[in-house]
């Protein structure tokens, strides 16, 4: 077995694995229970999709791919920051809202 | 010999990124889960990047690669932050006796 053989295995591997990986957290996403919950598997999910992209890389040998990964990090960084803060004040709001009904009542 | 030590890389950073999985699946709340996603999936894609930089061996992949592990590491403590805070001031039920979080709630009612 020669070491790009090897080598070419192992990608095989971690890309079985990084799928597992995201089929998991895909998991969390869908059973919940709660909004933080579904935003952390998220935000697993955008991390382990960064490491596909160095696996593709790697397996294509066109490292254009670290491009998307480089965005995919960033843009991924401002999809959790914006839902933690919606979840922030969704519940706020409804909190906000449960108040002056029961002031009107 | 470079080969095999990407190879390497490739491997532990993608058995990181699993346990990241399965630690999102089998751990009991949010607060704990948080841990497996910021730290173990951070440590999985980095070796798994230090493993293209090592296959590509080329300055202008290792400094992208090196980019793309700072961000992760910059942007991942600050996510993870603003996600717990939301999930403390949401009132997210925490695992097993600890009431820190309805001792929030009853602080947040009075303080109203």
């Amino acid at each position: 077995m020669t070491a790009s053989e090897i080598l070419d295995w192992a990608v095989n591997a971690g890309f079985a694995m990084v799928f597992l990986a995201v089929a998991l957290a895909f998991f969390r996403l869908v059973k919940g229970p709660s909004l933080p919950d579904r935003v952390v598997a998220l935000d697993i999910i955008t991390v382990a999709i960064v490491a596909f992209c160095g696996l593709a890389a790697i397996r294509s040998g066109d490292p254009a791919f670290l491009d998307v990964a480089l965005v995919l990090a960033l843009v991924g960084f401002l999809a959790t920051v914006a839902l933690a803060r919606f979840a922030e004040r969704y519940v706020d709001r409804r909190a906000r809202a449960l108040e002056a009904k029961e002031s009107e009542e | 010999m470079s080969t095999l030590i990407a190879a390497a890389f490739v491997l532990i950073g993608s058995l990181f990124s699993v346990a990241a999985g399965l630690g999102l699946v089998r751990l009991p709340d949010v607060f704990i889960r948080m841990h497996a996603g910021t730290k173990v999936g951070t440590l999985g894609s980095g070796l798994v990047l230090a493993g293209t930089a090592i296959h590509f061996a080329d300055p202008a992949v290792v400094l992208r690669t090196i980019v793309i592990v700072f961000f992760l590491l910059t942007t991942a403590p600050i996510g993870a932050h603003m996600i717990g805070r939301a999930a403390l001031r949401s009132g997210v039920p925490a695992w097993g006796k600890d009431k820190t979080n309805g001792e929030l709630r009853r602080l947040k009612a009075g303080r109203r």
